[in-house]
């Protein structure tokens, strides 16, 4: 995995962590349960990514949409490996952070949560590989492509 | 604590460093990972919890809940709990094999062995688990949410599972969003008034309305204006707001909305808005635009009807029975469900409705509902629903072509065998 490391940006620590994939932005947030199947594909038919898989990518979005039970259908996909390799968005969802709390928890698997100003969240690169590191002790998490 | 931004008080500092036990503490490390992702400075006390995890979704969650039970945890809190994947008062019901079975029950089981009380459904509102005026509570399920913080006007954060049951642990959450006043005020503005009170009147406009309030808000707090409705007239404008709120909980991430002079903090505009708010005019194309977005199928073909999402009321039910007094039944190629929670179902049989229903043909389930677990027949391809949440998901987690109509336009369609709907107030 080759990044070019010229380019950061930086946001809010929201669960700590670090990964590397592929950007994947969404046009619009997304329900975790109701709206992505156990193999980490987009199932929502009133999304304009239905059909695109989640699984292994930077996953960017606004925030995330509708049921507590998203809490329960990320963590299932990050204990199967199914899930995102990092989120990032610009308003913390409470209901996606706490699903990466408990995999961290009983997995010790931990995925990076990064929120971003409107203004950086557009200097997002919109392909290619990105890093996301995040701390919980500083409060303060990377991009870097 | 390494964030000095939280700031935890002694007792506090020993749930978390376990000296009130694992439990305590493992439940404690969740809370506190939301509340620096909230930046919260403190927690607060909670007086109830809604726990949204008993619906199996996976090992994860199982894994979570029964490590709860193994170390010893008990709810600190009054907790009920959401709907289940299984029917247990009618187990025949739910088409699922062993495995799923045998973990969702397991699941429950958690659930209870930590002290929960078994209501088994996504409406605790309903079932007399109602929440004051101001009260703090740790509640999930997206629809209980958005009731308890909207309806009720208590107070609650939108929290996913597990940390609810968490929360009734150690009996505290983050001191932040829609907790505090600040969080709860509007940052934008709907405005119904063009909107006829012929077209307000009916039934789907409020699932409608839910919709584009979802679409508009995303995660915002929604003040309505033009819209009229009295909390206390035994419970048509609760199912309305039970409906809106539910469908715009599903199409956005709906938290809290306030309709003025209709829900408990919101008096007048000036009371639940910030400083310079954006007002939007809403149109009849655009309400008929949200109603047509939950409206997948085409033609008039039809295989089933599904009520109930979120449960049925028992003022639903008394309509409902009102609506088939006549006593002709259900077409045969119709199949005619109708999700509730065990509380009501028991009201709904001492006042005779539940007979009524199933004389005509229709079948109950309850503890669960049919959008989160096999219960429909595989051969139907085609459902009319009244519930806006329902239309949203169905199509995604159960294959399945949607119609929303009203309940007179469910029960017309079902007698009929085919799509019954009168439109002329949507033009």
């Amino acid at each position: 995995m080759t990044l070019s490391g010229s380019k950061r940006l930086s946001g809010r620590a929201l669960h700590p962590g670090r990964g590397a994939g592929t950007v994947l932005i969404l046009d619009q947030p997304i329900s975790f349960w109701g709206g992505v199947d156990h193999h980490g594909v987009i199932i929502d038919v009133h999304h304009p990514q239905c059909g695109v898989s989640v699984a292994d990518r930077v996953l960017v979005m606004t925030s995330g949409r509708g049921s507590s039970s998203a809490t329960a259908v990320l963590a299932e996909l990050i204990r199967a490996k199914k899930a995102p390799v990092a989120m990032i968005f610009t308003e913390c969802d409470t209901i996606l952070v706490i699903g990466a709390l408990v995999s961290a928890e009983l997995y010790q698997i931990r995925m990076p949560m990064i929120e971003l100003t409107a203004q950086d969240y557009e200097k997002i690169p919109t392909a290619g590989i990105v890093q996301v590191e995040a701390s919980t002790e500083t409060m303060v998490g990377f991009i870097t492509w | 604590m390494t964030d000095s931004r939280l700031i935890l008080t002694e007792l506090e500092q020993a749930m978390l460093a376990g000296d009130l036990g694992p439990a305590i503490a493992m439940s404690m490390r969740l809370v506190v990972g939301v509340a620096k992702a909230n930046q919260a400075t403190r927690l607060i006390e909670i007086e109830s919890a809604h726990a949204d995890g008993c619906l199996y979704h996976g090992i994860a969650g199982l894994e979570y809940t029964e490590t709860l039970v193994k170390l010893g945890g008990k709810v600190k809190v009054r907790t009920t709990t959401n709907v289940s994947s299984l029917d247990l008062l009618h187990p025949d019901l739910v088409r699922a094999d062993g495995a799923f079975l045998g973990n969702s029950r397991r699941l429950m089981d958690a659930h209870l062995a930590l002290g929960c009380e078994a209501t088994w459904t996504c409406a605790p509102y309903q079932t007399g688990h109602r929440p004051g005026f101001g009260a703090q509570i740790a509640w999930a399920e997206s629809n209980a949410i958005v009731f308890a913080n909207s309806v009720l006007g208590a107070r609650t954060e939108r929290y996913g599972d597990f940390l609810d049951i968490s929360a009734a642990l150690v009996g505290r959450v983050p001191f932040a969003g829609l907790h505090t006043d600040q969080g709860r005020k509007a940052s934008f503005v709907m405005d119904f008034s063009a909107i006829s009170r012929e077209l307000l009147d009916e039934e789907s406009a409020w699932p409608a309305m839910g919709a584009l309030l979802g679409d508009i808000a995303g995660n915002r707090v929604v003040a309505m204006t033009g819209l009229h409705g009295d909390l206390a007239d035994g419970g048509l404008t609760e199912d309305r707001l039970k409906s809106l709120g539910a469908t715009a909980a599903s199409s956005g991430g709906v938290g809290l909305f306030h309709i003025i002079g209709v829900t408990p903090e919101a008096p007048n505009l000036e009371a639940v808005v910030q400083a310079n708010c954006e007002t939007m005019k809403v149109t009849t194309e655009q309400l008929r635009a949200s109603r047509d977005r939950l409206t997948t199928a085409v033609g008039d073909g039809l295989d089933a009807v599904s009520l109930g999402t979120p449960h049925f009321s028992l003022p639903e039910f008394e309509s409902l029975a009102k609506e088939l007094k006549s006593g002709e039944k259900f077409a045969d190629s119709i199949d005619f469900y109708v999700s509730t929670s065990r509380g009501v179902l028991g009201r709904a049989e001492e006042m005779g409705y539940a007979q009524i229903l199933r004389d005509a043909g229709g079948r109950i389930v309850t503890d669960t509902c049919t959008y989160v677990t096999p219960v429909l027949n595989p051969r139907i391809k085609t459902v009319m629903t009244n519930s806006g949440k329902w239309a949203w998901y169905a199509p995604g987690n159960l294959g399945i072509a949607t119609i929303l109509g009203s309940v007179k336009e469910c029960v017309a369609s079902a007698r009929a065998g085919r799509l019954v709907r009168n439109d002329a107030l949507w033009f």
